[in-house]
């Protein structure tokens, strides 16, 4: 074990040139990655995995002597994760570091066969783990990512709007699914509170397909605003929906349910005792009339 | 004894549920409801439950029961001031409440009850905007 450490640390300036002069041939990305950049990298990681195999513990990379080495390794591959390396490129950068290192080691121990086979097989070992802990930062930074694209999505489907006083709008775009339906759920109760509006107008335009899930998920929520006192009505039902509705058998007898969001806002309108009138031509003679006029020219 | 304090407002009868509900609470209210109904002959039971933060399956029936057995007494029950939360719950209960009519806050829910009466929204109810 000893000689590795030993080896790493007599030839690491060389065998780092070696590595970063490999990795140009192969992953080096030049549209990612300046050169500078990675030579700093390589730097860093040899001397944190120098650091750690002059400990001893080449079998175990989880230990404490390895922390260094470990983080270097999550910045890395996190940051390469972001500005869009492949997996097996992430992967290579470690693995790129075999050949110098493998090299080095036949130079120096060219006299004993045995031990030089010994000490190949440890840093063959030892880069793999280390080079399978890269892959495993790169899905973590990956899966961070897309939780947070997800919940961002999330966010930004649901806005409630204020159509007028005591009437709510909510237009879904997007297919519902249970997660969803939580969150459009809460922010609508919630917003029903907030502006203690009597009517909710779920407008479903921009749902591609409403099944028997779907419906259920927008049943609930109807419910649970009717248990807090609001009346919901279902707009923007298409004809393809409406015949599906029916051919799955979903009642929504119970639900009142409108084709256009116009014809619900009326409907909500009319029941909280508000009507919209045209006004007469002589009140309008202001701006209405003006803008007509200078249409017509 | 702990018990629910029910308020006679005109025609009506205003219960404001403040406080955890258990077994013995619900029963006792079942009874003081009845009671008061046949007592002062109301029309109308308004529950406000807007300080219930937490609710199970237990109360849903509780509010179900009062409101079918006012129903028999010839009152008509209107559970009022629900929270988002509760109703979420309930609906994920499977407690839909059908035979319960709701509003907002307690305002609303004397709105409802006196238009379902018929009656002139004057008394104990104020209107501002048709003042």
């Amino acid at each position: 074990m000893g000689k590795l450490g030993e080896i790493i640390s007599r030839n690491q300036e060389r065998i780092r040139t070696d590595w970063s002069n490999d990795m140009a041939k192969s992953v080096q990305r030049a549209d990612l990655i300046s050169k500078v950049e990675l030579e700093e990298q390589t730097r860093t990681l040899l001397n944190a995995i120098a650091q750690g195999v002059s400990s001893g513990q080449t079998d175990d990379v989880t230990g404490s002597a390895w922390n260094s080495a470990r983080e270097h390794l999550q910045d890395i591959s996190s940051s390469r994760a972001r500005q869009g390396f492949t997996p097996s490129e992430t992967a290579t950068f470690v693995l790129s570091l075999k050949h110098p290192l493998f090299m080095t080691i036949r130079q120096e121990l060219a006299k004993n066969q045995e031990e030089m086979f010994e000490t190949i097989w440890t840093a063959n070992t030892l880069l793999d783990k280390l080079a399978l802990l890269t892959t495993e930062f790169y899905m973590t930074t990956r899966e961070e990512l897309i939780s947070r694209q997800q919940q961002e999505l999330l966010e930004l489907s649901t806005p409630v709007v204020k159509l007028w006083d005591g009437i709510l709008a909510l237009p879904i775009i997007g297919t519902l699914d249970s997660a969803r339906t939580q969150v459009v759920m809460e922010e609508l109760l919630q917003t029903v509170v907030a502006t203690n509006s009597k009517f909710a107008i779920i407008d479903i335009t921009g749902v591609p397909t409403v099944d028997t899930l779907v419906a259920q998920h927008l049943l609930k929520t109807i419910t649970a605003a009717r248990l807090m006192g609001a009346e919901c009505i279902i707009s923007g039902v298409r004809p393809q929906i409406a015949q599906t509705i029916v051919h799955l058998g979903i009642n929504l007898e119970d639900v009142i349910t409108k084709a256009k969001l116009s014809d619900a806002f009326a409907l909500a309108l009319q029941r909280s005792g508000r009507g919209v009138f045209r006004l007469s031509t002589g009140a309008a003679n202001g701006s209405g009339a003006a803008a007509t006029a200078r249409r017509e020219d | 004894m702990e018990r629910i304090p029910i308020l006679r407002m005109g025609p009506f009868l205003l219960i404001t549920i403040q406080v955890d509900m258990h077994d013995k609470l619900a029963m006792q209210l079942q009874d003081d409801v009845t009671e008061r109904i046949s007592d002062w002959g109301s029309a109308g039971v308004l529950i406000d439950i807007s300080s219930l933060e937490i609710v199970d399956s237990f109360i849903g029936r509780m509010l179900a029961n009062i409101a079918a057995m006012s129903r028999v007494l010839g009152a008509e029950t209107v559970v009022v001031g629900m929270q988002p939360a509760v109703a979420i719950t309930l609906v994920e209960l499977g407690m839909s409440l059908p035979g319960v009519r709701t509003a907002l806050n307690v305002e609303s829910g004397m709105e409802l009850l006196n238009t379902s009466l018929g009656r002139p929204q004057s008394g104990t109810f104020h209107d501002s905007n048709e003042a």
